[in-house]
């Protein structure tokens, strides 16, 4: 299974992150690949509840949505959503997002992991074939963007 | 099923590591007979894992290299996607903070 880690400390406690990650308000100011605007955020922070956001990405100009469920919310160290693109872009399928928050003396450590989920047959040829390049990848990429 | 079997994961594992091998080369480590490896092959053919090429006698089985290429394209579109993202995440939680502080909370 391919995924994706990211970790990043933020001067902030956990309690203020994990309210920026999970309600409309916050994920208006931040979700999204580059400076283009959030232009529809909502949000229902509990278990089998349902978010959604619409935003412009202002390389094409384009408008594209992600949405899905939360899956698991512990206030504040961590949520857990499934996620998935409408439209712009052909479907990838279902994928799956956790978000985990640890206090630290500067604030808060949030590791960010994007899992691609595939179904069982892939994934099994993955673990055979191509875990070790994989792994090698994703390594590299929570190296290079650790803080 | 193409890697239910246990047959069709080794002949993965062998062409992973080498560049190409000829069918006979990959029947060698198994008991089985040629035609019983032919359609092992056959399987993963259709499930994209193998493509076959023959020059003259010889048909060349390598392993595809599309569902790694796609797995390298999922990672690089989300790792800029969320790079992007948690950097303004970010900052905007530091802001949060910064205004709590100065409310005295």
């Amino acid at each position: 299974m391919t995924s994706l880690t990211l970790v990043r400390r933020i001067r902030a406690r956990p309690q203020i992150v994990f309210d920026a990650v999970t309600t409309a308000e916050g994920i208006t100011h931040w979700w999204g690949p580059d400076a283009g605007p959030v232009l529809v955020a909502e949000s229902d922070p509990r278990v089998g509840g349902r978010y959604r956001v619409r935003f412009l990405r202002m390389l094409d100009s384009t408008e594209y949505e992600s949405s899905g469920e939360f899956l698991e919310i512990v206030r504040p160290v961590r949520v857990v959503m499934s996620w998935r693109w409408k439209g712009g872009l052909p479907d990838p399928g279902e994928s799956r997002v956790e978000i985990t928050l640890k206090a630290v003396p500067e604030g808060t450590e949030l590791t960010f992991v994007h899992s691609q989920l595939q179904d069982e047959e892939a994934s099994r040829g993955h673990e055979e074939g191509w875990a070790g390049a994989l792994d090698k990848l994703e390594a590299h990429f929570a190296a290079e963007t650790a803080a | 099923m193409a890697l239910v079997d246990p047959t069709r994961r080794a002949i993965l594992a062998q062409l992973e590591r080498r560049d190409g091998a000829s069918i006979s080369e990959l029947a060698k480590p198994f008991t089985i007979r040629l035609p019983a490896v032919m359609k092992h092959l056959d399987v993963l053919a259709k499930a994209k894992l193998i493509t076959r090429s023959k020059s003259g006698r010889t048909v060349t089985v390598r392993l595809r290299a599309q569902p790694m290429r796609e797995a390298m394209e999922w990672l690089q579109r989300y790792e800029r996607f969320w790079s992007s993202s948690l950097d303004r995440l970010a900052s905007y939680a530091e802001s949060k903070e910064a205004e709590a502080l100065r409310k005295g909370r």
